[in-house]
């Protein structure tokens, strides 16, 4: 069903690896990278003479719940919009009164892409056919935030019957900037364009055909613009799901939506069976945390540096300092290193892990979880400090008490110190379920530092990710970043708390150090360019065609397998070990011919290694480690309860085709005057040619002819 | 731009060449045939034509500008030159098809003349010329955007439209006074079609200066109308007797006395 959208090379391997859960979410994505970076759409030369199609063209899409649908659509042939750049806000009015050319495309610089203007424009939405956003360079100076003020206000655990002090963030607003324009449903397409060369010629066609002059009506022909983003699922997600369901009877059932969903990588220190699901006796775990995605307002640009990378990347940092010492001198409790998917949209990595678990689903269940420690947005402590926090509502009851270990290292770590709910978190849905022990490391006492939360500039940049000019690849890749090294800090803290909750001994903390040069390498990676030569190291050379797509689209807002696929490598190989075993084993999950008890606790992995000098093998080893995925889709969708209120609903609504093209229309008048010279043309000639036919033998008729031969 | 330019031009380009086929063609299955014939030689003479503009554009110099203009000159005048070749021999080929559908026929008279034949044959090869240098300007013009985004003309979808009207009536009227030419062995007069055809071929150089494509090819058009019509038989006293449009039985007399 699925594979019949995957049209890129890509997306079938992925298949091939993922084919035993038989999701498809991620096609989509597939099929607009094929339009995006696959060259050579030819066209013929009168298209070429009328359109000029723009290459980068990132569109807001439609998404659904329960009871609402989000986003931005075309219709089915576009919307079609005369060009106007707006420059500032008081330039709305030609937009929406007095323009005479309606309906418009407006092209918006960024900071005037904020609520106030794009819901006049909503409001006036019969005359605005759609709105591109030119997105900067470097990042604004000011805060932006499209996400709601209180992400995820109505699936964590403070609901009204938990406490209703503490529901709908009525202490602490946690996202102050947030604007919630990602959470409006618009009747026009929204695209984002570069900066570039591209967007220089709309200016120019712009200036060139439609500015007025002393706001006279400009002359036609005038520039033009059109948008494809037609969203095929409507209404809300149980609506899609029903029309999906229904078309399954025909031979090519037409999904019109799928839910958002991908994977969680998890990883345990002692080798836990994952074939025996539920309790396991005289096992107790801690579970560390953190999540992999993020989302923007637009669909494909989500970097999520402080929202997502800090936290995920200083947990694999913190694992692979605990690597030796819980191979050598194992604690008494396990450490789960989970990292969960699909975050964003209502928990829905961590409710799935959380419901597996009530359902025996997965290698522990509830009872089994000793305590949890969440890593949340962590980049801007050296700012400030670190902040823990826990949930007061058990603290009050006094299940939490102090097996919160005390940290050993130098980093400031306080508690807030008043009586304030947990941040959004996954632990969250942990606390939901069962009252667990936990703390969420933050670098924010209250509100978020992040002053760009869940925005396309949450990026590199806004982390401070910055190499000196004229480095290469190679070099900008090793080099030790300063948020590199405050982050390695984070790890060390984390990675010693680990240890001291897992029951291990204090003497032992010395030893546990996190190594700066993964760091800085991991966030290279995220944030900077993925296809390096360390990701290209750990990872199957089968994989090695989504890194040269060489777009960081893996922490995009609908969780992709993209930054599943590089954590769960970079978690195996920072946890696991190298074993000694061929190739064929390796991918069979063996350690030799007669192994069938090993792939029931391990997973292997046979990874392509270095790439020696003067040479074009690589030296491929096995990494056996403890790493596994484990389904990341929202229990809703498993109990069909579509407008459930305890689970994210959310989906995403499929599509066609995301294009976007700039030319001239000519005026109604010079259309009307082709069409009647055209009849002209016609009828005058049916009337000649009749009259002539019908006296063709008088006209026609000639001394040398008889009349009956003639025309 | 939309559908009203999409039917404006489709009735200005093929507008006449319609009107011809309902009232004189449509009604005879025999010219019928004879036209789809004609519009095959004209596909075939295309093909060729393509044929070797395709290998000797893989064999230039993609870069050179000059070269690709010069091709593409060269590529025009053999364009031609393939057509009235094709077109002769759909002449030879008409000849002898005519012997044979006399022996067949049962009546004495041929059922088809020759210059019924020419006039046929004529439309045929407009109406596939026509379609092949027009139809692919009508599917972009469907869309909602019009010619000049690069600073083109924004008339060129309504001269093309009228280009390709030119090309459609001059192929019936070169079919006319060819045909003619080789039935009477004025070699001269084919010589007139080549180079005329080739003169309005290479006018559409002059693009996009339509004006002056245009109006060249309209003047030719013109005397290549006329020519025809004196070569279909017509004069101007038939004309002034048609346009006075006397008493049909008087003219039936008039031919009577002759």
């Amino acid at each position: 069903i699925c594979l019949r959208f995957c049209k890129s090379a890509g997306c079938a391997r992925g298949f091939k690896q993922f084919i035993l859960y038989s999701e498809c979410v991620l096609c989509n994505r597939f099929i607009m990278l094929t339009i995006f970076f696959l060259p050579g759409i030819s066209s013929n030369s009168v298209e070429k003479k009328i359109y000029v199609n723009l290459n980068y063209t990132i569109p807001c899409v439609r998404l659904l719940n329960a009871t609402h649908q989000i986003g931005c659509q075309s219709s089915l042939s576009g919307n079609v919009g005369v060009l106007h750049v707006l420059d500032s806000e008081d330039n709305l009015e030609w937009v929406l009164n007095s323009g005479p050319n309606p309906p418009y495309l407006v092209i918006l610089d960024y900071l005037l892409f904020t609520r106030a203007v794009m819901m006049k424009l909503k409001n006036g939405s019969n005359r605005v056919a759609g709105v591109a956003v030119v997105a900067p360079t470097i990042n604004p100076s000011t805060g932006f935030s499209p996400h709601t003020t209180c992400p995820n206000e109505n699936t964590g655990v403070y609901v009204e019957d938990y406490d209703p002090a503490f529901a709908h963030c009525n202490v602490t607003v946690w996202n102050p900037l947030g604007n919630g324009l990602s959470y409006e449903q618009f009747n026009f397409p929204i695209f984002s364009l570069k900066d570039d060369n591209e967007t220089q010629l709309i200016r120019q066609c712009y200036i060139n055909h439609n500015l007025a002059v002393n706001n006279n009506a400009p002359q036609y022909p005038l520039c033009a613009m059109q948008m494809y983003s037609h969203m095929s699922a409507v209404t809300d997600t149980s609506t899609c799901m029903r029309r999906s369901d229904k078309n399954s009877f025909s031979i090519s059932p037409e999904m019109v939506c799928d839910p958002l969903g991908d994977f969680n990588v998890w990883a345990a220190t002692r080798p836990l069976n994952v074939t025996s699901k539920g309790h396991k006796m005289w096992e107790s775990v801690v579970i560390a945390a953190a999540r992999l995605d993020s989302r923007s307002f637009f669909f494909d640009i989500a970097p999520g540096g402080e929202s997502g990378v800090s936290g995920f990347v200083t947990l694999l940092a913190a694992a692979h300092a605990l690597r030796n010492i819980t191979q050598e001198n194992h604690p008494n409790r396990t450490i789960l290193y989970t990292l969960f998917q699909g975050e964003t949209f209502d928990y829905i990595g961590s409710s799935r892990m959380v419901y597996d678990m009530q359902n025996d689903e997965f290698a522990v269940d509830l009872d089994n979880v000793h305590s949890v420690l969440e890593i949340g947005q962590v980049g801007f402590w050296s700012d400030s400090k670190l902040w823990l926090h826990s949930d007061p509502v058990s603290r009050k009851n006094g299940s939490i008490n102090d097996e919160l270990a005390a940290n050993q290292s130098a980093i400031p770590v306080e508690e807030p110190g008043f009586s304030q709910p947990l941040p959004p978190s996954s632990f969250q849905r942990f606390l939901r379920a069962h009252p667990i022990p936990g703390v969420v490391i933050e670098d924010h006492r209250s509100a978020f530092t992040n002053r760009f939360y869940e925005s396309m500039y949450d990026n590199a940049e806004y982390l401070k990710v910055s190499y000196p000019s004229n480095m290469t690849q190679e070099e900008q890749l090793d080099f030790l970043t300063d948020t590199a090294k405050s982050l390695t800090e984070v790890a060390t803290m984390v990675a010693r708390t680990l240890y001291l909750q897992a029951g291990g001994a204090e003497t032992q903390l010395g030893n546990i150090n996190a190594d700066p040069q993964i760091v800085t390498r991991m966030l290279y990676g995220f944030l900077v360019q993925s296809n390096n030569s360390w990701f290209q190291q750990i990872i199957p050379s089968e994989w090695i065609s989504h890194l040269e797509l060489k777009l960081l689209y893996h922490h995009c807002y609908l969780p992709s397998s993209e930054a599943t696929f590089l954590v769960q490598y970079l978690l195996a190989n920072l946890t696991g070990s190298i074993v000694n075993i061929t190739q064929e084993n390796c991918q069979n999950q063996r350690e030799d011919q007669d192994d069938k008890e090993s792939k029931h606790i391990y997973t292997y992995m046979w990874v392509q290694g270095t790439l020696p000098l003067n040479s074009t093998e690589r030296h491929g080893f096995c990494v056996r480690s403890t790493v596994h995925l484990s389904k990341a889709v929202s229990p809703a969708f498993h109990l069909q309860e579509y407008n459930s209120k305890d689970y994210s609903t959310w989906t995403e609504s499929r599509w066609k085709s995301i294009k976007g093209r700039i030319f001239l229309v000519a005026s109604h008048d010079l259309e009307m005057l082709t069409l009647g010279v055209g009849f002209g043309v016609l009828l005058t000639s049916l009337l000649l040619t009749y009259i002539v036919s019908s006296k063709a033998d008088i006209l026609f008729g000639s001394e040398r002819e008889p009349s009956n031969a003639t025309y | 731009m939309t559908a009203a330019v999409f039917f404006g031009c489709t009735f200005i380009a093929f507008g006449p060449a319609i009107s011809l086929f309902v009232f004189t063609i449509a009604r005879e299955p025999l010219r019928v045939i004879f036209l789809i014939a004609g519009a095959f030689f004209w596909l075939v003479s295309l093909l060729l034509s393509s044929l070797v503009w395709f290998i000797s554009v893989q064999i230039s110099n993609k870069e050179s500008a000059s070269q690709q203009k010069g091709l593409l000159i060269f590529g025009v005048v053999l364009s031609v030159v393939l057509q009235e070749t094709f077109r002769f021999g759909y002449y030879k080929l008409l000849k002898k098809a005519n012997e044979g559908l006399l022996t067949l026929s049962q009546e004495e008279t041929m059922p088809i003349s020759i210059r019924q034949l020419a006039y046929v044959s004529g439309l045929g090869f407009g109406f596939m010329s026509g379609a092949f240098s027009v139809v692919n300007i009508l599917a972009d013009s469907v869309g909602p955007g019009t010619v000049g985004i690069h600073g083109d003309s924004q008339y060129y979808f309504l001269s093309s439209a009228f280009m390709t009207m030119a090309i459609i009536l001059l192929h019936m009227f070169w079919g006319v006074v060819f045909f003619d030419a080789c039935e009477k062995q004025r070699w001269w007069a084919v010589a007139a079609v080549v180079i005329s055809h080739l003169a309005v071929s290479c006018l559409t150089f002059q693009n996009p200066a339509y004006v002056n494509s245009l109006v060249p090819t309209y003047v030719i058009l013109l005397v290549m109308g006329i020519w025809a019509f004196y070569t279909a038989g017509g004069s101007l006293r038939n004309l002034k007797l048609c346009i006075t449009c006397k008493d049909k039985d008087f003219l039936l007399a008039n031919h009577r006395s002759r």
